[in-house]
């Protein structure tokens, strides 16, 4: 276990390495010159240049990677290039909002997901198996725009049941928690389907049904824990996404998460703070697939780690 | 030196023909009160020496104050920090005299040493202004660096001489930009690179809270030496919120101003109903929405292809698209903008004049480029627009849909044959015609990297433009105008520019703001003036 643990650590770390890299690398060859942002129109040649000096942006491709990689071992993820706050510090005040939200919507997705997989599992083949199926498809492909936009117009404008965006109470979350719930609640629902019918199959559910348990003990006590196996997985992904920010539900709900930092970031060819959510984000995913191997062994005693 | 202007009033009268003397506040205003205003991003920084964009300028103007000043709403000139000013009559020293008795935030009273350090600052390359070009006319700017500029002085603790190295008419606006701010030393020194965040200045209002990505209250200054303003206590900056549901926040009563305007989604529809129109308050703004042509690059190194371009674009079912947003442009300056040439009807829409001139040209049979544009709503409709006014004559435009920095990148290369400006238009920063010309049309600008993005450099005009801003004598103000008048005209008859359109502005306020409407629309703090409105309940 231990071994199997540092192995992993070190993987981890290799993995990231290679994202900061890669991330990197897209930034410096991007045709856009973030100095030309800082500087703003009206800057003289002298004043671009200086800019670019004082950041080090004139030195080759690999000094810069080189410095920034040496600053973020001790912990030194740099300035925004506009806003001069420290990168550490913008993404950490965004953290709460994105925690909370991150558990809110993947509570719902797991909700919504794992009940209209576990339906359509039973009911195979049926006309309500079909219906799930097909709902799941539309959610998972509807535009976030106009999904957040119709909730928050029916739901906090007309019924005024909610508070129109914003952050702070248990209120402000629901709505975008459930928008995200419902939008990705159809992945869950097809793997769960998917995993359920199989598990269903087996030989060892044939003889708990013999053994003359209810048919409810059986989904919920022998099969379900067997079934979930892959949908842990899938949360261990699902966390390094909501890490990386929900761009659009953010924005309509005015929630102060670090998909805001990030596109406008993006925006302004920020490069530290692309990067320091970037490396967040990936830290997250590898972290969370970590977790969720981690946790196998506990749901499935057969699966061991090496 | 002598004494050319005594009193105040006085000499605002000469520097600007028929300028307000000062303004009167709304008799009906009154104190108190918070209003909410939204913004989709977050505020970039709040260091007047950095702030530059749209959104925080406004912001900075009410936090701090510089030497000079705008009178509310409008474009003309008065002091500011400055009780008044001489010039001397070769136009290279300004000498100003400072009010007594202003005091910072954190209490200390402000003195001629601050406004030196201020300026000092904002040259000094350390601090990374992107303003501080504008100061270039003051000695010793070439070796701005930890020893200060050269050309300021304190002459007593009142009294600061500023010399510049070459007549600058555009001085006194240049000391009214954000980037000239008074600061106090301590609490730069103190705050380091977060002075962005946690700025001290002398303004109306002094910064409060700000929760990083959720909002910013600004509270009144008690101790303001503007006496009687500001009238409201606090104004709470919501961001992270989307334009869309500003607007329905707005009609649920809990916004006062959507700082990012009516989406351009429901313009139809708010003007459309009369109780959401009355809310609305419509001005012109110091903006040009232009096509570049690249004069480097064949063939629009052609006079004759440039004009046919000119000739060919239907600037008003451009300005349909934007649901009659603006109106079309004739020039380069936009019409609220001093110098701008009355009585002139720009280039024609004529499709046959443009096959004509094309033909002329040699290039009967059209020719094939490549027009770039910003990939936000409307620009790409405005594009195709374009494209297919261009097709009309022959030209085949292929469009280049890109990011903003892309854009960006490739007008400064020059690689660009064609740019639709929007989206990065040129706004001016402050109302003086010489803005819209050197980074823009100026041999300066046309450098690699520069914002000439025309590559445009015909060295007689700029002879011109360096002649017009030595003329610093504010009684030559009406010649000035006329010379800088001339020299846009020139840049007509080369037309290395599709001037396509200036926008206007529409603010939304709730019910219960109050102020005349010029607040709404000032020229100079946008969205509104937050020193002069008020709440009515």
């Amino acid at each position: 276990m231990a071994v199997y643990l540092i192995r992993r650590l070190i993987q981890s770390a290799l993995i990231l390495l290679g994202v900061s890299f890669i991330t990197f690398f897209l930034l410096y060859v991007l045709p856009a010159d973030p100095v030309r942002q800082i500087a703003g129109r009206s800057a003289t040649a002298e004043t671009v240049e200086n800019i670019r000096q004082q950041l080090g942006l004139d030195k080759p491709f690999i000094v810069q990677y080189a410095r920034y990689l040496g600053a973020l071992v001790q912990g030194d993820m740099g300035r925004s290039y506009l806003q001069k706050t420290e990168v550490a510090e913008l993404i950490r005040s965004r953290l709460p909002a994105t925690l909370l939200l991150m558990v809110g919507a993947i509570f719902c997705e797991l909700v919504l997901g794992l009940s209209m997989g576990i339906i359509a599992a039973l009911w195979r083949g049926r006309a309500l198996d079909q219906t799930l199926m097909v709902a799941s498809f539309v959610t998972v492909s509807a535009p976030q725009f106009v999904v957040s936009l119709l909730l928050l117009y029916v739901f906090a404008v007309k019924l005024g049941w909610f508070p129109i965006g914003g952050y702070g109470t248990f209120a402000h979350l629901v709505l975008p928690a459930v928008t995200l719930g419902i939008l990705g609640s159809g992945w869950y629902s097809r793997m769960m389907r998917s995993s359920m019918i199989d598990v269903l199959r087996a030989d060892y559910i044939r003889t708990a049904r013999a053994k003359g348990l209810t048919r409810a003990r059986v989904v919920l006590r022998h099969a379900l824990p067997n079934a979930i196996l892959p949908v842990i997985a899938m949360i261990g992904i699902d966390i390094g996404i909501f890490m990386g920010g929900i761009v659009v539900v953010e924005s309509v709900f005015g929630w102060p998460g670090i998909g805001q930092l990030a596109w406008q970031a993006i925006q302004r060819v920020d490069i530290p703070i692309i990067m320091g959510v970037t490396l967040v984000s990936a830290c997250a995913i590898v972290l969370g697939n970590l977790l969720a191997d981690l946790i196998a062994p506990f749901i499935d005693p057969r699966i061991r780690l090496r | 030196m002598k004494k050319l202007l005594a009193s105040t009033a006085v000499m605002l009268a000469l520097a600007l023909p028929g300028a307000a003397q000062d303004y009167t506040p709304d008799p009906a205003a009154k104190p108190g009160g918070s209003i909410t205003v939204t913004y989709k991003d977050d505020v970039a920084t709040l260091d007047p020496a950095i702030g530059y964009d749209w959104q925080n300028w406004s912001m900075i103007k009410s936090l701090f104050d510089g030497l000079m000043d705008y009178v509310p709403g409008t474009t003309e000139l008065r002091p500011g920090l400055a009780e008044s000013y001489e010039i001397s009559e070769d136009g290279l020293t300004y000498t100003f005299k400072l009010r007594t008795g202003v005091k910072f935030h954190n209490g200390r009273e402000m003195t001629a040493e601050d406004v030196k350090y201020s300026l000092d600052r904002v040259t000094n390359p350390e601090t990374q202004s992107p303003g501080a070009g504008f100061f270039g006319a003051i000695a010793g700017f070439e070796n701005a660096g930890a020893g200060g500029l050269s050309g300021v002085e304190v002459v007593d603790p009142l009294t600061v001489k500023i010399t510049l190295s070459r007549p600058d008419a555009t001085f006194l606006h240049v000391m009214a930009l954000n980037f000239a701010s008074v600061v106090p030393k301590e609490a730069v020194d103190e705050a380091g690179p977060d002075f962005g965040r946690k700025p001290v200045g002398t303004g109306a209002f002094k910064l409060a809270e700000w929760t990083l990505g959720q909002r910013l209250v600004f509270e009144k200054n008690p101790d303001y030496w503007r006496p009687g303003v500001p009238f409201l206590d606090n104004v709470v900056f919501e961001v992270g919120q989307e334009p869309v549901v500003a607007l329905l926040r707005l009609q649920n009563g809990e916004v006062d101003v959507p700082g990012d305007g009516i989406p351009p989604a429901k313009f139809t529809e708010v003007m459309g109903d009369p109780a959401q129109a009355a809310r609305v308050v419509a001005g012109g703004q110091l903006h040009t929405g232009y096509i570049t042509l690249n004069v480097s690059t064949p063939p629009f190194d052609k006079l004759e292809v440039r004009k046919a371009v000119n000739m060919a674009i239907n600037k008003d079912r451009i300005v349909q698209i934007i649901n009659g947003r603006a109106v079309p442009a004739t020039q380069p300056l936009p019409p609220s903008m001093p110098g701008y040439t009355d009585g002139y009807a720009g280039y024609p829409f004529d499709v046959e004049g443009a096959k004509k001139l094309l033909a002329d040209a040699g290039l009967a049979d059209g020719f094939e480029t490549e027009l770039y544009v910003m990939n936000t709503d409307p620009n790409p409709r405005i594009a195709q627009a374009i494209q297919q006014d261009l097709a009309a004559i022959g030209i085949k435009a292929n469009i280049q849909n890109l990011a903003q920095a892309n854009v960006i990148e490739a007008g400064g290369a020059g690689t660009a044959p064609m740019i639709w400006s929007g989206g990065m238009a040129w706004i001016a920063d402050f109302p003086d015609p010489s803005n819209f010309y050197g980074p823009i049309l100026g041999c300066a600008g046309a450098a690699p990297g520069g914002w000439n993005w025309s590559k445009f450099c015909d060295e007689a005009l700029d002879a011109k433009a360096v002649e017009a801003d030595s003329m610093f004598d504010p009684a030559k103000s009406a010649d000035r105008l006329k010379l800088w008048s001339d020299v846009y005209m020139g840049v007509m008859e080369k037309a290395p520019w599709v001037p396509i359109f200036n926008e206007e502005r529409y603010t939304m306020k709730s019910e219960r703001m109050g102020g005349e409407d010029a607040l709404y629309v000032d020229p100079v703090s946008i969205p509104v003036n937050y020193d002069y409105v008020w709440v009515k309940e």
